[in-house]
């Protein structure tokens, strides 16, 4: 029961309370980017989830199994991103062989998570909060799920913001900007949460 | 004098921040005071201009299909270098800047200039380069800095700035402040530019 407690409690706090976006300011340049659609911003969502996930996993075990035991932490930065961007060309490949259906869905987005902040800012937070296999690999699913409802919630308003009247030098990022302040005001309410 | 265009253009014309949009995720995180800006500023200059030299030294022996992953080893090492100096010298800021300074290495600026500029030109003007983006980039953060850190707290740099009577306008300097600011400069910086035209 309080394995189940605890993991609601890490749920709560990566979706909502810090979320990835809003509270700790990563993932942006998708969130601006890719958030003009809401079907490329769900499209996006799922290949986040997917990869935050993988990664979460693999880069525990490499931190775990191999830069401790070889001293070599001090490669945690180098170690990591190779492992994020091998793992997308991985992920990239058998999506393409397996299921070509879900490869057109995702295809343009996944060699754009390689530099997706979010994605190694979840990998090293896993480390240094001291996250056993099975939390850092939720964290990371956990994470991804909250990166996905914030994009999604703002490809919704930004297609509506297409047709309204705005100052011409607020259309495009100045608005998305203002609208996503908004949104992070709205999200700091959910700090007052206390699980 | 084509070399000073290459360290000017960076700072006003093609700002990373606010031209290019490029590099948000510390722009807008690290913000909170004009102290951590400047520290985020220079570490980041530091690998943009290391990065870009080595780049552009080594760029005629690296295959192109695998330029990227080679680009974001230098580029990681550089970080991994500062990462361990700055937990060294500047524990406190270190501890401020927390898990953004890792995260440099996924910075589109600093890969963005390698593919770029560093990637096809030579030494010296990739080092001017380098310095140009990294100073445009700490432009940038101080300016966002000093606005969040006015607002919110009523001081510039650790000086109180305004009376005491000055009730800190709090949310500037939590999340939501950093995306309005921002927001509100782009705008400006639209207008100023048609305005231009």
């Amino acid at each position: 029961m309080d394995f189940i407690a605890k993991i609601f409690a890490m749920a709560i706090a990566a979706i909502f309370v810090q979320n990835f976006v809003l509270a700790r300011f990563l993932g942006l340049c998708p969130y601006i980017g890719v958030s003009k659609k809401l079907d490329s911003a769900l499209g996006m969502g799922m290949a986040v989830i997917f990869v935050m996930t993988m990664a979460s996993t693999f880069t525990w075990l490499i931190q775990t199994y191999l830069l401790i035991p070889l001293k070599l932490e001090f490669l945690q930065t180098i170690a990591f991103i190779l492992t994020i961007a091998s793992l997308v060309q991985l992920v990239e490949m058998v999506i393409q062989k397996i299921a070509p259906a879900l490869y057109k869905a995702l295809g343009v987005f996944l060699p754009l998570i390689t530099t997706n902040c979010a994605v190694l800012g979840v990998a090293i937070l896993n480390i240094n909060e001291n996250y056993n296999f099975i939390e850092a690999i939720l964290n990371g699913l956990f994470a991804g799920l909250g990166f996905t409802l914030v994009l999604v919630l703002m490809a919704g308003i930004r297609e509506r913001l297409e047709r309204a009247e705005l100052p011409h030098s607020m259309k495009g990022m100045p608005i998305a900007m203002i609208v996503a302040g908004s949104m992070a005001l709205a999200f700091l309410g959910f700090s007052g949460l206390k699980i | 004098m084509n070399i000073f265009k290459e360290f000017t253009k960076g700072l006003v014309k093609e700002n990373p921040v606010f031209v290019m949009a490029l590099g948000l995720c510390p722009t807008l995180a690290v913000t909170t005071s004009v102290e951590n800006a400047i520290g985020m500023g220079l570490a980041a200059t530091f690998v943009l201009v290391m990065s870009n030299i080595i780049i552009s030294l080594i760029k005629n022996f690296i295959p192109n299909k695998i330029r990227i992953p080679s680009y974001i080893v230098v580029i990681a090492s550089f970080v991994t270098i500062v990462d361990m100096v700055m937990e060294a010298y500047v524990p406190a800021l270190h501890k401020n800047l927390g898990l953004f300074i890792p995260l440099i290495v996924v910075n589109c600026i600093i890969l963005g200039r390698a593919e770029a500029f560093a990637g096809k030109n030579n030494v010296v003007s990739s080092i001017f380069d380098g310095f140009g983006m990294g100073f445009g980039f700490t432009l940038a953060l101080i300016v966002i800095g000093g606005i969040r850190e006015i607002l919110g707290v009523g001081e510039f740099l650790g000086f109180p700035l305004l009376s005491e009577n000055y009730k800190p306008i709090l949310v500037a300097i939590l999340a939501p402040g950093a995306f309005l600011v921002m927001g509100l400069l782009m705008g400006l910086m639209n207008l100023a530019k048609k305005k231009e035209e």
